[in-house]
């Protein structure tokens, strides 16, 4: 049966299963890599897109539950690569094997967007659920502050 | 390296345009046989455009080490250019044209120092000759900079890219002819240079091994016996093929024969493959499967009878004496005090971020694979004997990884998928579930170590006795599961003595990052600390004395478990080097001024593997429920005279705490031949609430620069658990953290 997606603000039919994970329907029906399979229970926070907003484990979020809601994918997340966390995680250079960090962008970005200076506990509480293998967290965690700070900044301007 | 008289820029001149260009081999390296050392070309590793744009081939494998920066900008500092005129690009496979395209052993910095620099070098050579031609002046008078030759006395200059055709037509000098820069005058080395993959990572473009797509590529899975090398007998297979999606479903027999020495690579596991159109679909399948599989001896194996078997034979005389000097029984008998102790520590597994799998298109007898193997040409030699082919008929593209840590230096994800290809005549794309990944993981081996130590009545270390219990036949330990001679302390106490005794086990095991190193420092430097305290001494004044004292020199070049990747020279522990680290690490941390509060505690660790010496200290505290928070981290590193990529230095060794950390608390246990363990929640990683503060700190010495891949990780574990000794007086000997009653916070 088909389903209408709302993906990066582009409306898309899809004719799987209802019950397939969003996460494989973003990668290998819509082609959208950048979300990642990491463990496939909700363990790694990998696969973390937004829906309306909020961060969503996609491995184990149906398909067919997130029919019309807005669903944004690291891809989505700004036409240039320029959404201010985009550009800590740059200017800090987080990633190493990089697998993990579209997904803690994701959960990063739903933390500021309701949390727009997190401390440091906000941030243990937002983040805990993104695993990171090759130990990135303490750049991770300097990126959402500066990131914290540039958007406050531009808030100012 | 001899004359060359092809130029590197003859391409590059004809295409022009600033457009990524393909890649130029030479044909003269191409032409060498197998087994004949590879000479090194400007041409094979630069490319230059007419705009300028300089195009640099990065030869290794990229994990998340920061291999694509860093041979490079060796390359772009000798060549004289500004790196953000720099692009990189993967080289493909070929060892003839780029040598040894390897990624481990932490061994990419001190292969790739010299040899990458003077090729940067022969190619800033070669067009000051095409200037120096062109103006009829001296190429003595000649200088570089940014990419650009300059004469000073006629005032002319010309950029790279206007000389690139002219340069086609000079002969290539000889690299070891070639002179290389004063480190004084570096702009890029010693320069943080951030991940040339960054941006796209961030903005989440395909470029991991998972994203590769090939048009009418399928996708599989396969289900393996729970028990390791099972084999099938019968499955529900007829049923499974009329399932949504699938196309196919292969029995794999396998490859493996169970015996009490697995080798490395042994070869492909048995199972069952499922191919459908896409993986969700081959995962559903694999739900269905009913199969009858043969389960083989390895069914017999489990923890607990390890444990018993491991106690025998550390009650038992030992089977090998590695190395033997002084006299151990006499020096104990006459100390003023002995501790003996049993350290314990468990089987772990890889987990990378992303699982293992890989591409493969088979099509008119020839291959294509997409690998993301840390040592390629093993995989492809690996992948033309199981399939039957030539190795000439496989090319190989190097696709960045979600991680290694030394489980891609294995290639049995990758035969899988090219074996399958061949199979079904057609482009697949194969992924391990999480599940798959940890049950089939070539594991870090787990070991029992019997010590016994004296301190005399002045609180001098008299004797070290060391008793390791792994696995193996008897005269092979499996990989991962081997001890060097030379693994310290040896050398150092007045009376020494190590010996091993071996078990078999039917698994397959493997490297984990500082193989070996990640675990015995553990054990050595958590008995150190036991016999610091039992001399009632400071562990780093304990240390620092018993590494001023070396009484009996290094016996072999060979260091541990990976000794023969292992660069020559330098490999013998200096321990100057090894008291520095401590002694930076203890002014960082302000060792001597910790405080004695309870529940709260300093631990102190250092050591010495692939070629860099690093101390660390721990602050931590421990809360009645004996849950763990680490506060802050000090490391202090000598990885030799450059910090090649600073930023990037810096996060590798962050990396490699944190990580060592997350070994502290994990454990891959066996019943009935089964791993228990399934996924993140019984073998867990670090969180971010559990991530200290971690400060870097770096003692630059006068030795050439190696590697930080690995020496980064093996002192944070005996440091936090040296901490949790000094925070409750409680000695941590068995691992993980929760077998000696403590956990995470």
């Amino acid at each position: 049966m088909p389903i209408q997606l709302k993906v990066n603000n582009v409306a898309a039919t899809v004719d799987v299963s209802p019950d397939t994970p969003l996460l494989w329907v973003l990668r290998d029906v819509l082609n959208l890599k950048g979300t990642k399979f990491g463990c496939g229970i909700a363990l790694c926070g990998a696969c973390t897109v937004l829906v309306d907003g909020r961060a969503v484990r996609s491995c184990i979020t149906p398909v067919g539950s997130v029919a019309g809601e807005p669903i944004t994918t690291i891809e989505g997340l700004s036409p240039d690569g320029l959404h201010p966390v985009q550009v800590a995680w740059e200017a800090l250079d987080v990633p190493q094997c990089g697998y993990c960090q579209a997904g803690q962008i994701m959960s990063a970005t739903a933390l500021l967007a309701h949390t727009p200076h997190p401390t440091n506990a906000n941030i243990d509480t937002a983040m805990s659920g993104n695993l990171c293998r090759c130990g990135t967290y303490t750049r991770i965690r300097e990126a959402i502050h500066a990131a914290a700070e540039a958007g406050s900044a531009a808030r100012a301007k | 390296m001899r004359m060359n008289r092809r130029s590197f820029l003859q391409l590059t001149a004809l295409a022009g345009g600033g457009l990524a260009l393909e890649l130029y081999r030479s044909p003269l390296a191409a032409a060498q046989g197998p087994g004949a050392p590879p000479e090194l070309t400007p041409q094979a590793f630069i490319h230059i455009a007419t705009d300028g744009v300089v195009t640099i081939m990065a030869r290794a494998s990229e994990s998340g080490q920061g291999m694509r920066n860093m041979l490079p900008m060796l390359i772009a500092e000798e060549l004289d250019v500004d790196w953000k005129d720099v692009r990189v690009v993967q080289a493909e496979l070929n060892e003839k044209v780029y040598g040894r395209q390897f990624s481990g052993g932490s061994a990419n910095t001190p292969q790739g120092w010299e040899p990458m620099r003077r090729v940067g070098a022969a190619g800033r050579q070669l067009l000051i000759a095409a200037a120096a031609q062109s103006w009829g002046a001296p190429a003595e008078e000649c200088t570089t900079q940014s990419g650009r030759v300059l004469h000073a006395a006629s005032g002319r200059s010309a950029g790279y890219g206007e000389l690139a055709a002219q340069a086609a037509a000079l002969p290539a000098p000889a690299l070891n002819s070639v002179k290389l820069k004063d480190p004084k005058d570096y702009r890029i080395i010693g320069h943080s240079q951030p991940g040339v993959d960054t941006h796209s990572i961030v903005t989440g473009k395909p470029l991991f091994g998972i994203d590769v797509t090939v048009p009418g590529m399928l996708y599989a899975s396969i289900e393996k016996a729970p028990v390791f090398a099972g084999k099938v007998k019968n499955a529900n297979i007829d049923r499974i093929k009329t399932l949504p999606g699938v196309r196919h479903v292969l029995v794999i027999d396998g490859g493996i024969t169970p015996a009490a020495f697995t080798p490395w690579e042994p070869g492909m596991e048995p199972g069952i493959a499922i191919v459908a159109d896409t993986w969700w679909q081959a995962q559903q399948a694999r739900k269905q499967l009913k199969v009858d599989w043969d389960l083989g001896p390895a069914v017999t194996q489990s923890t607990e009878v390890f444990k018993k078997r491991a106690a025998e034979l550390l009650a038992a005389p030992p089977a090998n004496t590695l190395r033997k000097y002084g006299d151990v029984d006499a020096a104990l008998k006459s100390s003023a005090k002995v501790v003996e102790a049993t350290y314990e520590f468990p089987f772990i597994a890889h987990v990378t971020m992303e699982p293992q799998g890989a591409t493969a298109h088979w099509k008119d007898g020839k291959l294509e694979m997409w690998s993301t193997s840390t040592l390629p040409g093993d995989g492809r030699s690996l992948v033309a004997k199981t399939l039957g082919i030539q190795e000439n008929d496989i090319t190989t593209h190097m696709v960045r990884s979600g991680g290694s840590f030394g489980r891609r230096l294995q290639n049995d994800y990758l035969v899988e998928a090219a074996w399958i290809s061949k199979q079904i005549d057609a482009p697949v794309k194969l992924l391990w579930s999480r599940e798959d990944d940890i049950a089939h993981d070539p594991f870090r081996p787990g070991a029992t170590v019997g010590l016994k130590g004296g301190v005399d009545a002045q609180g001098k270390l008299t004797a070290w006795r060391h008793h390791f219990v792994t696995f193996g036949d008897g005269k092979h330990a499996t990989s991962g599961g081997g001890i060097g001679q030379d693994s310290y302390p040896a050398g150092f106490p007045p009376a020494y003595a190590l010996y091993t005794s071996m078990q078999p086990l039917m698994l397959r095991t493997g490297a984990l990052r500082a193989p070996g190193d990640n675990a015995y420092c553990w054990v050595a430097q958590s008995f150190l600390d036991e016999m610091a305290a039992a001399a009632g001494r400071d562990p780093l004044e304990f240390q620092l004395e018993l590494l001023g004292n070396q009484k009996s020199p290094w016996s072999s070049g060979e260091h541990d478990a990976v000794g023969d990747h292992e660069p020559t020279g330098q490999s013998v522990l200096i321990p100057e080097r090894f008291k520095g680290v401590l002694e930076l690490v203890a002014e960082k941390s302000g060792w001597a001024r910790r405080g004695k509060e309870k529940g709260r505690g300093m631990g102190i660790a250092a050591w010495f593997c692939h070629l860099g010496y690093f101390a660390e200290v721990v602050d931590l505290s421990v809360d009645a429920q004996s849950r763990i928070t680490v506060h802050q981290v000090w490391a202090a590193g000598d990885v030799g005279s450059q910090i090649i990529n600073p930023a990037a230095a810096e996060s590798m060794a962050q990396g490699g705490i944190m990580e060592g950390m997350g070994h502290l608390a994990q454990e891959i246990t066996l019943a009935g031949g089964k791993i228990e363990q399934t996924n993140f929640q019984n073998h867990p990683l670090m969180r971010m609430r559990q991530a200290p503060k971690i400060e870097v700190y770096w003692r630059k010495t006068d030795y050439a620069p190696t590697g930080l891949g690995e020496p980064t990780l093996p002192p944070i574990l005996p440091a936090v658990t040296n901490a949790i000794f000094a925070a409750t007086g409680k000695r941590i000997r068995t691992l993980p953290l929760k077998r000696s009653g403590f956990s995470w916070a």
